[in-house]
């Protein structure tokens, strides 16, 4: 008699300790007055943005109960990985943040987002975002996000101290690769040992896409993406031979430094140059900075007239639960009083082209005026231009090259790379 | 009937718990993360087919993944090395015999308490491969004693850098096989030494013939455990470097892979670790059954 009591009690206990492990979100799907958001915004400026963001959804939606799905750590990779369970469960979040563009392939293929095309066309979206941002965002003929805040990945932010004492005028961005090679040689002539200061792999990727959209020019550089422009192009080779001289004047502990202890040693004055997304902004304001004169920033030599854009973006899940009020808050987020609270915060600036630009600080005013007059290109190292898979492979291809500086491995490994994601 | 069932019952009920939950969460899931590497889930899209070992083939077939095995292979060689070599040092010192043992074995011990994660944020400043100027850590230690010429790339050295990632390791590690072979040492019944001694064999004669043979059992325990443990490193190399190509191993491989979602590439290489694991582990299951048996 006492056995089978065990038996149950043991089942109960296991069942407990299966339903402690399994998280209760508090959404609804009965409720529609709720929406679940789904980011990685969970310290920071970012938190602070989405608070923003959310402060104006409660007012334009006071009926609305707002509920944070967001999970931390790992710049976005933990949150990457909660959010493919629950969408391979079929619980998916309402809306979800992801990077604008490529790295939306894998979501789109698996047949979990919707298509916002005519979400766009009733809010009038396409006429107050660039035509070259839509363009880089639409899929055959098909929108499935809707940007939140724009980054730009072209800019060097150069220390003006340094460069005047090695004789460089430090307002004057190179015209191209070369002249910036012979402005780095300079330095290091007169005694800056690393002149540019350079980070781990993604930050590595980051300047060899610079160097790209620099010698192949905005649309060769696209055409990289679409098939258009062969990998093998003499361009690219071209590129890979300035990335390699680039190298030559970093820090040889590259491979170890996250992007703000690289941006550290342009701070630090053991550095002239450094090439980093305009998150790196805020480095410089705590410093205590201020643009045009302990410090400036210009367009990477050669990409003058090109914006290289990387965007956070939400989308609309298929079987969202709420998605009515999903639609409410991808409204807020397209709106241009939502884009002006939550970009003030966060640092970045709005993809709408009626921005205010005196609403915002120095440095974000030129990246406004360059979002609304350059050619947009997709990042490469932010998700915008390829898909996860192959955006990794390329990663590898020059973190190798960063350890073995092997050019026609990287060209094969390039090649390669380009071979597996549009075979 | 009914006295066979009293036998063998109340042992079956208890252990059935972990029989189960075994069978599920480990031998279950390692079931499915085979036939989920041997399908053609390679992205968020539902497998559709069966594709053999093709992803097997693929993954050989990599340079990346050939060059992080010669990465694990490194980091092993000289992880085991560190460790038994430093292991066996400082047990045959203590047991020569030292004031204060007590405080010299935990001092030994002690890093082993640390886990990987945390020893690893400290390493990764004290291995930072920037020189001069910028040094820092045991680079800046060196330029300090003016030992320049001692000022390396630590892990940042194109081939041998997997051997910098083993030195935390061996640091945390070396301790515990110290341990094992001092039990081993001490295991070793003082009438043999003497008995030896009486028969006039010299020192290295003592060690060769009659403490080596006696210690082969615990070097084989210390080499599985440091072996396996190598295998398997993942936590060490992300604290240090991060997942990056330099010190990209099959575990570190494997999360890539997992976190663009290609589940299939990412199962196929846990599979291949697991059956690396196997390769050391099964042999020795294998050796100390058959032991126990001869003693049984």
């Amino acid at each position: 008699m006492r056995k089978p009591l065990s038996i149950i009690a043991g089942a109960v206990a296991l069942g407990l300790v299966l339903a402690g492990c399994s998280s209760t979100p508090s959404s609804d799907p009965d409720n529609a007055d709720q929406v679940e958001v789904f980011t990685w915004w969970a310290s920071g400026s970012e938190k602070v943005g989405l608070d923003a963001l959310v402060t104006v959804f409660e007012e334009q939606n006071p009926d609305i109960e707002f509920i944070n799905a967001s999970v931390a750590g790992g710049a976005g990779s933990n949150a990457k990985a909660a959010l493919a369970s629950r969408l391979e469960s079929n619980d998916p979040p309402d809306t979800f943040q992801a990077h604008a563009g490529a790295e939306l392939t894998d979501y789109i293929n698996a047949g979990q987002l919707q298509d916002l095309s005519s979400f766009y066309q009733e809010n009038g979206l396409t006429d107050v975002f660039p035509e070259s941002l839509i363009e880089r965002i639409t899929v055959d003929g098909a929108i499935y996000s809707v940007p939140s805040n724009i980054h730009r990945a072209n800019v060097v932010w150069a220390n003006t101290q340094v460069l005047e004492d090695a004789g460089i005028d430090p307002m004057a961005a190179p015209a191209d690769i070369d002249a910036w090679l012979v402005d780095l040689k300079k330095l290091k002539d007169a005694g800056v040992e690393t002149p540019l200061a350079l980070g781990t792999e993604w930050t590595q990727m980051q300047l060899f896409e610079n160097v790209l959209i620099a010698d192949l020019g905005a649309e060769g550089y696209s055409g990289l993406w679409t098939g258009d422009t062969a990998w093998d192009d003499a361009g690219v080779e071209t590129a890979i031979g300035h990335y390699g001289d680039l190298l030559e004047y970093t820090n040889s502990d590259f491979a170890g430094l996250d992007w703000d202890a690289a941006t550290q040693i342009v701070l630090d004055g053991n550095a002239a140059y450094n090439v980093m997304g305009d998150w790196a902004e805020s480095a410089f304001q705590q410093a205590g900075w201020t643009y045009d004169n302990e410090y400036t920033t210009w367009a990477t030599p050669g990409t003058d007239g090109v914006f290289d854009f990387l965007a956070d973006s939400f989308t609309l899940s298929v079987g969202a639960p709420h998605e009515a009020a999903a639609i409410d808050w991808l409204t807020t987020i397209s709106s241009a009083e939502g884009q002006k609270a939550f970009n003030l915060a966060k640092g970045s600036i709005p993809a709408r082209t009626d921005t205010v630009a005196a609403d915002y600080p120095a440095y974000q005013q030129t990246a406004i005026t360059s979002f609304g007059e350059d050619t947009v290109v997709s990042s490469l190292a932010h998700g915008a231009a390829a898909s996860i898979a192959w955006s990794g492979d390329i990663s590898s291809a020059i973190g190798k090259f960063g350890a073995d500086r092997d050019a026609a491995s990287l060209l094969s490994g390039l090649v390669a790379a380009a071979d597996k994601a549009q075979g | 009937m009914k006295k066979g069932y009293k036998n063998w019952g109340p042992p079956l009920l208890l252990i059935s718990p972990t029989i189960i939950v075994l069978g599920i969460f480990v031998y279950g899931l390692i079931g499915a993360n085979i036939s989920v590497s041997l399908s053609n889930r390679n992205s968020l899209v539902p497998a559709t087919e069966f594709v053999g070992l093709d992803n097997y083939i693929a993954l050989f077939g990599e340079e990346r993944f050939i060059h992080s095995l010669q990465n694990l292979g490194i980091f092993t060689l000289f992880f085991i090395g560190g460790t038994m070599i430093f292991g066996f040092l400082w047990a045959w010192m203590l047991d020569k015999g030292v004031t204060a043992e007590g405080v010299f074995r935990s001092v030994f011990l002690f890093p082993m308490a640390i886990s990987f994660v945390a020893s690893g944020v400290v390493w990764r400043w004290l291995l930072n491969s920037a020189e001069g100027d910028r040094a820092s850590g045991l680079n800046r230690v060196f330029e300090n004693l003016g030992l320049d010429f001692l000022q390396n790339s630590w892990w940042n050295d194109p081939t041998w850098g997997m051997a910098a990632i083993a030195l935390p390791a061996i640091w945390q590690l070396a301790g515990y096989v110290m341990a094992l072979f001092l039990s081993g040492f001490r295991g070793i019944p003082e009438e043999l030494r003497e008995a030896a001694r009486m028969d006039g064999a010299t020192e290295w004669k003592l060690y060769r013939y009659v403490i080596f043979p006696q210690l082969s059992p615990v070097a084989l325990s210390a080499l599985i455990i440091v072996g396996h443990m190598s295998l398997k490193v993942f936590d060490l190399i992300m604290a240090i470097t991060k997942s990056i190509y330099q010190t990209e191993v099959p575990a570190t491989y494997l999360w890539v892979a997992l976190t663009s979602n290609d589940y299939a590439k990412s199962a196929t290489i846990a599979t291949i670790l697991l059956l690396f694991v196997a390769v050391v582990i099964v042999p020795y299951l294998i050796y100390t059954a058959r032991a126990e048996k001869r003693q049984g």
